[in-house]
């Protein structure tokens, strides 16, 4: 089972709330995903009751709360680290969650991740006793750095946010699955169940989607399909059926052959 | 200094329709490349404003709505406008605050902002757009400041429809609590800006070409840029205004854009019949706009009527205000009608809105920001 700092996790699709047309569709797809984790932006959060007639409209806290899921605040609208961390330590009072998907975008264009930033806050955070699963660039340096100063997962990207255009970075994922020591969340860009899938056949531990399903015609029968995804790329992944890593295996049918025609000269 | 080449631009308006007018291959190859969802070039945001590709509207209206919902979800957001102060230095012949207009002018203090507010907050808004006519002197940086630290609490979004200033004083706003700053160029035809701003500082085209220039300078999160419709040929000052935000993504990529369509209505000023575009002409221009720059904010305001905004609100925008008055103190004393800027169409309330854009599959959103963002 999928364990990020000593939280299971019985299903390995995680959620993202914004860019659904109603609270009460979210809350069906997320008893549909069968997700237990959903990353919402603080941004959006209606915190105090100071507006109640601002939080009526627009409360996606309230019908997530009803259910067993874990929720995941995110620093999205943060440009730096500065507003990353304080960002965090608002949701944290606000949920009363130290876990943090940690988003910093200084470019409101692309929606870029800031690695410096990004470290930078990570590193602090950590330090802070948050639980950080940063967002960043397929980067395999970057993803060793954060995982090096005590991050709890790392979410590389597969396409830039919001495109659908599926694991663009593929070659990076693999580098950064094949060195990780902790979990390795694909995020951004899987716009199809196939491309969560085979996130999940490199030996991704889990995917983030989030526009794939709320923009969806069929949302609810979406997040059905993406479950289904994950659940069949893990299965193939730990049925062995993932692709040769870049590196050669430690014990090839030859392995022991070779070692044998060692020992006898 | 920003500098636009307007005779290449001119022609490229003039080509649409010329001689050599834009044909509907051309259209279709826009059309394909528009797919992509990576924009399209000032050539082919062009093309799409041709009379050729009005037969197109349907193609156009349903790769905008899809590009816009894979970006901006199924999410509208809503944000009112507060108009704080009617006095202006300016001569503008189409503005009803204009300098040369005899009528009650006004400038809130802070008790009416106080009411305004509350007002304002029990319908429901976060986002607010503070508004008022060009007099420095009266309604300045200490004003505004004054107004901004008052209201900062209050509201998770706060955006300024004023005078343009310089870098140090929008550095001053942004620390204070401004998130966004508006300044819609009106014309970019320097010639018709000339005959239609005749008095003031806004006189100065280039003064105000550039205040965007400065706004991103300052460090502000959100430039919002327009072109006041009906001025001039729209073609001419589309093309304009989409080379202004082209520039300005290249050169000041940590801003934000957002673009408003605003179109000439009767107020109290004269009011020029020539270059007036019809809806069909907006919606063409919104749709070619949203295929230009996927990314990019798309503003509607209650210039429009409800009819017309419950057709658009699906095909591309993604900010709308609602239940608008363009007088100061309208929120909180409704019986006066002698101030306004302009005469509002869409007169909904917010929540008829919110179930007008629930009934279209949208989610209203009231807040999408947090007031230490950009501090």
């Amino acid at each position: 089972m999928l364990n990020i700092a000593g939280r299971e996790f019985a299903s390995r699709l995680f959620i993202g709330t914004g860019k659904f047309a109603h609270p009460e569709l979210l809350k069906n797809v997320a008893q549909a995903s069968g997700s237990q984790m959903a990353t919402m932006a603080l941004k959006r959060l209606h915190i105090s009751t100071e507006n109640t007639a601002a939080a009526n409209n627009d409360d996606i806290l309230t019908p997530l709360k009803q259910l067993n899921i874990h929720l995941l605040p995110n620093t999205s609208g943060a440009a730096n680290a500065k507003e990353a961390i304080y960002a965090a330590e608002l949701a944290r009072e606000a949920l009363q969650t130290n876990w943090v998907k940690l988003e910093i975008h200084p470019d409101p264009r692309y929606l870029m991740p800031d690695g410096n930033e990004t470290f930078i806050a990570a590193k602090k955070l950590c330090e802070l006793g948050f639980v950080v699963l940063p967002y960043v660039h397929a980067d395999p340096v970057l993803c060793k750095k954060l995982e090096e100063v005590g991050c709890a997962a790392v979410m590389p990207l597969g396409a830039p946010i919001g495109s659908n255009r599926g694991l663009l970075t593929e070659d990076f994922l693999r580098i950064i699955i094949e060195q990780a020591n902790i979990p390795v969340v694909v995020d951004a860009g899987i716009g199809a169940p196939s491309h969560a899938a085979y996130a999940m056949e490199l030996g991704a531990d889990a995917v983030l989607v989030n526009s794939a399903i709320a923009v969806s015609a069929k949302p609810v029968a979406m997040a059905k399909a993406f479950a289904q995804a994950v659940e069949a790329g893990r299965c193939a992944y730990e049925a062995g059926l993932a692709e040769v890593g870049m590196q050669a295996q430690a014990s090839s049918p030859l392995t022991e052959f070779l070692q044998q025609l060692n020992e006898v000269e | 200094m920003l500098v636009f080449n307007a005779d290449q631009v001119a022609d490229l308006a003039d080509e649409l329709s010329g001689e050599s007018a834009t044909s509907s291959s051309q259209i279709q190859q826009v059309l394909l490349a528009a797919k992509q969802v990576n924009g399209l070039s000032i050539k082919q945001f062009s093309q799409l404003l041709s009379p050729a590709a009005e037969s197109f509207l349907p193609q156009m209206a349903q790769l905008s709505q899809h590009i816009t919902q894979q970006r901006f979800g199924k999410n509208i957001q809503l944000y009112i406008p507060l108009y704080l102060s009617n006095w202006c230095n300016n001569i503008c012949s189409y503005c009803g605050f204009s300098a040369n207009i005899k009528q009650r002018r006004t400038m809130l203090d802070m008790a009416q902002i106080k009411l305004e507010a509350q007002a304002i907050l029990a319908k429901g808004y976060q986002h607010i757009l503070l508004v008022t006519g060009e007099m420095p002197k009266l309604a300045g940086v200490d004003y505004l400041t004054q107004v901004v630290k008052f209201l900062r609490p209050l509201f998770k979004h706060i955006s300024l429809e004023v005078q343009p200033m310089s870098v140090a004083e929008y550095q001053h706003l942004k620390a204070v609590g401004v998130d966004a700053v508006l300044v819609y160029q009106e014309t970019y035809h320097a010639q018709t800006y000339a005959q239609y701003h005749l008095k003031g500082k806004k006189a100065d085209y280039q003064h105000r070409l550039e205040t965007a220039d400065r706004i991103a300078q300052a460090g502000i999160d959100k430039i919002g840029l327009g072109a006041l419709l009906g001025l001039y040929n729209w073609r001419f000052d589309a093309i304009m205004l989409a080379s202004h935000l082209s520039y300005l993504q290249k050169h000041y990529w940590r801003s934000r854009y957002s673009i408003s369509f605003p179109r000439l209505r009767p107020c109290l000023g004269d009011i020029p019949q020539q270059n007036l575009v019809s809806e069909k002409q907006l919606l063409q221009l919104i749709l070619a706009f949203r295929l230009f720059n996927p990314q990019v904010e798309l503003s509607l305001s209650t210039r429009e009527s409800a009819a017309f905004r419950d057709m658009l609100l699906p095909l591309g925008i993604t900010t709308m205000s609602a239940e608008s008055s363009t007088q100061p103190g309208g929120y909180a004393q409704a019986n006066q009608a002698q101030l306004n800027q302009f005469d509002i169409d869409d007169n909904r309330n917010t929540q008829q809105i919110t179930q007008v854009i629930s009934q279209l599959g949208y989610q209203t959103v009231m807040q999408d920001w947090h007031a230490s963002f950009s501090r």
